[in-house]
């Protein structure tokens, strides 16, 4: 296996956390509920996903685990958020705090402890093309899982009636609402939508990219998650890009660290979260013309009645 | 059933008082069934968390001195808050203000220099920190960036920043190849109160920017301003105040107050630069801000409240073996049923029976 080979199975992996949560936050937001506790519903889902897998020996359990852990949480801030119309960034970041907690309450059994990680596709002849065959048909089942999950929601959300409602729960909950959509129940579906993949993304990390728990392993994902929709405009196909872009980010400087080129490790390190900034403040100031954001994202809808 | 939110003609101040107890009481009723899940003792569980740490000086004196970065970050968060704007990047603030003065702490060593020092790193601090907090701001201002965002990345830069100093250019040479600087000297060194004890001269200074905030949004044309933007964005651009500007001074003061408790926290109890001089404080005081009602007394309160989770946490950690977590269960829990129970001030919460709904439709 060539160096080029390894770098591209190993940005792949590394962006699909990315890519799970990003999507279902993007379905959130579309919605118009901004949830910023992606983070805390990751490190919970990591948490669950290891035990599950751990109790069971079945990665599958431990990815259910995961998302159920996931939407249970994001159930809470449905309950305060659309229930009880409470500030959505505040309860996000409560979520944050809570779920970081949590984990490391729910994951100090398993610290230490292995499973074995989730297996990887193998299709006599074609995984074995020299090049491109361990990288199209050698992944695991979540590589294509969160791939196949971007063309759902694309789909859904400019192929259904259901997507043109939520998208239009997003842009103006009062017409939506004026005209007899259940504004409230729609974003309740959407938050748990996101939850349920931001604890899959969560699980992803110790099911198949290390085999293990370790607390605080999200180590800000789910932040990069929430930029990655920024940097997408909340559209798709732009999520693909963003995520694959942070991936290979994060694995080029894990490389430029082990050729030793003379710059601290910390410095390389810092290098996704410096990454983001830019490239939020590229993205914010290219958009001069209008925001593209859903119009009503992170307000409070109390229904008249 | 349904429950149904009907705003209240005009908040209730009756509530904004007591919501925060309501929270608390509801905080600990969930504590009590997590312990008891954990299977500790709820009743002896919480004398342990809430009472033990008030029984005794030491403990006292832990709470004031744990109490004061919270305080001291709660209430410049609490500016940011009420201008509607979310800095929750205090954390980072924090660790670079301890950077920046621990840098003229460190070029001193042992150079015999005077009893400017101290002061010196207090001023440094709070600048580096106030910088810092600038870059979030001017993203937001000048380019429309999610200063949400940016201000959380920069806690994993600043975060890595501190720990490339301590293990490369500012190790100490005698310290067994451990990431620390040497001790501070004498004259870097936030002095103790009471001879012999704990408490320093941070919590006097906690106590000095408590005041001062009180002064600044109750007496001034600034800390008014500061109100309006946040509450009503559109009187305030009638008002011709600068929403911008104000951006920039919430985030710089709120920047400079964490700068300022990170070289206290790191001249005072800890004494040296290592990587984990906080145990989250830039995050706990975000609970500190909401709990406190975004006002400055009640941020004292909240403060020292939260202060004693910690220190329970670690007695009942050591007593009773409950894990450290559970103090980060409870910090997000709290701050959950805060948020909650805020909502009775401009909401009145009712449940809607169908029938009851049938017969105002008929109506």
């Amino acid at each position: 296996m060539g160096l080029l080979e390894a770098i591209i199975l190993s940005v792949l992996a590394a962006s699909t956390p990315l890519l799970l949560a990003a999507t279902g936050e993007l379905v959130t937001e579309r919605a118009g509920v901004l949830n910023l506790g992606v983070e805390g519903m990751m490190i919970v889902g990591a948490a669950c996903g290891f035990g599950g897998a751990w109790f069971t020996g079945s990665i599958i359990v431990g990815a259910l685990c995961g998302i159920v852990a996931g939407t249970l949480l994001s159930l809470i801030f449905a309950m305060m958020t659309l229930g009880l119309a409470v500030n959505q960034v505040a309860t996000g970041l409560a979520l944050t705090i809570l779920g970081v907690g949590l984990s490391g309450l729910i994951g100090a059994g398993f610290v230490g402890e292995r499973i074995t990680p989730a297996p990887h596709l193998y299709i006599p002849g074609l995984t074995d093309i020299p090049m491109v065959g361990r990288i199209l048909f050698g992944e695991d089942a979540f590589v294509y899982l969160s791939l196949a999950l971007v063309v759902a929601v694309w789909l859904f959300l400019y192929r259904t009636q259901a997507g043109l409602i939520l998208r239009a729960a997003g842009d103006n909950h009062i017409s939506a609402h004026a005209l007899g959509y259940p504004v409230l129940r729609i974003r309740m579906f959407a938050v748990m939508f996101g939850g349920a993949c931001a604890g899959l993304a969560g699980a992803y990390l110790p099911l198949a990219y290390t085999p293990f728990f370790i607390p605080g392993m999200t180590a800000g994902r789910g932040w990069i998650a929430l930029a990655l929709v920024v940097f997408s405009s909340w559209r798709p196909g732009r999520l693909v890009i963003g995520a694959y872009l942070f991936g290979a980010v994060t694995i080029l400087q894990l490389h430029a660290q082990g050729l030793g080129l003379g710059i601290p490790s910390q410095f390389m390190s810092a290098l996704p979260y410096l990454a983001t900034v830019v490239v939020l403040v590229l993205i914010s100031r290219a958009r001069t013309g209008g925001s593209t954001a859903p119009a009503a994202l992170g307000t409070v809808f109390v229904p008249d009645r | 059933m349904q429950l149904v939110l009907e705003k209240r003609a005009e908040r209730s101040n009756t509530i904004a008082l007591v919501s925060p107890l309501i929270a608390i009481g509801l905080t600990i009723v969930t504590m009590s069934i997590l312990f008891a899940i954990l299977g500790k003792n709820p009743i002896l569980a919480l004398g342990v968390y809430f009472i033990d740490p008030l029984t005794d000086s030491y403990s006292l004196q832990e709470i004031a001195v744990k109490a004061t970065p919270l305080v001291m970050i709660g209430i410049g968060l609490s500016l940011c808050y009420l201008a509607n704007v979310w800095n929750i990047g205090a954390e980072g603030q924090f660790l670079i203000g301890a950077v920046a003065g621990s840098w003229l702490a460190v070029k001193t060593q042992g150079t015999g220099a005077g009893y400017w020092v101290l002061p010196a790193m207090l001023v440094l601090s709070a600048a580096a920190g106030a910088l810092y907090a600038l870059i979030p701001a001017i993203c937001k201002v000048r380019f429309g960036a999610s200063e949400i965002l940016t201000s959380l990345m920069l806690v994993y830069v600043a975060d890595l920043f501190l720990d490339y100093m301590v293990r490369g250019p500012w190790r100490d040479p005698a310290g067994f190849n451990f990431p620390t600087t040497a001790e501070f000297d004498p004259v870097a060194t936030v002095p103790v109160l009471i001879e012999g004890g704990r408490l320093h001269l941070g919590a006097i200074i906690a106590l000095l920017v408590v005041a001062a905030a009180t002064v600044l949004l109750g007496r001034t044309i600034k800390g008014f301003e500061i109100r309006v933007v946040g509450a009503a964005p559109r009187a305030a651009r009638f008002g011709g105040f600068n929403s911008n500007q104000l951006i920039l001074l919430t985030f710089a003061i709120s920047g400079a107050l964490a700068g300022l408790a990170g070289i206290i926290e790191v001249a005072g109890p800890v004494g040296h630069l290592q990587p984990g001089i906080s145990p989250g404080y830039g995050f706990t005081a975000i609970i500190v801000a909401f709990l406190g009602r975004l006002n400055p007394i009640g941020i004292l309160i909240a403060g020292l409240f939260l202060a004693l989770t910690f220190i329970g946490g670690e007695q009942a950690q050591i007593a009773m073996k409950i894990p450290l977590d559970v103090t980060k269960v409870f910090q997000g829990i709290l701050l959950f049923y805060v948020l909650a129970c805020d909502s009775l001030i401009l909401y009145r919460f009712r449940l809607i029976f169908p029938s009851q709904k049938v017969s105002r439709g008929a109506a």
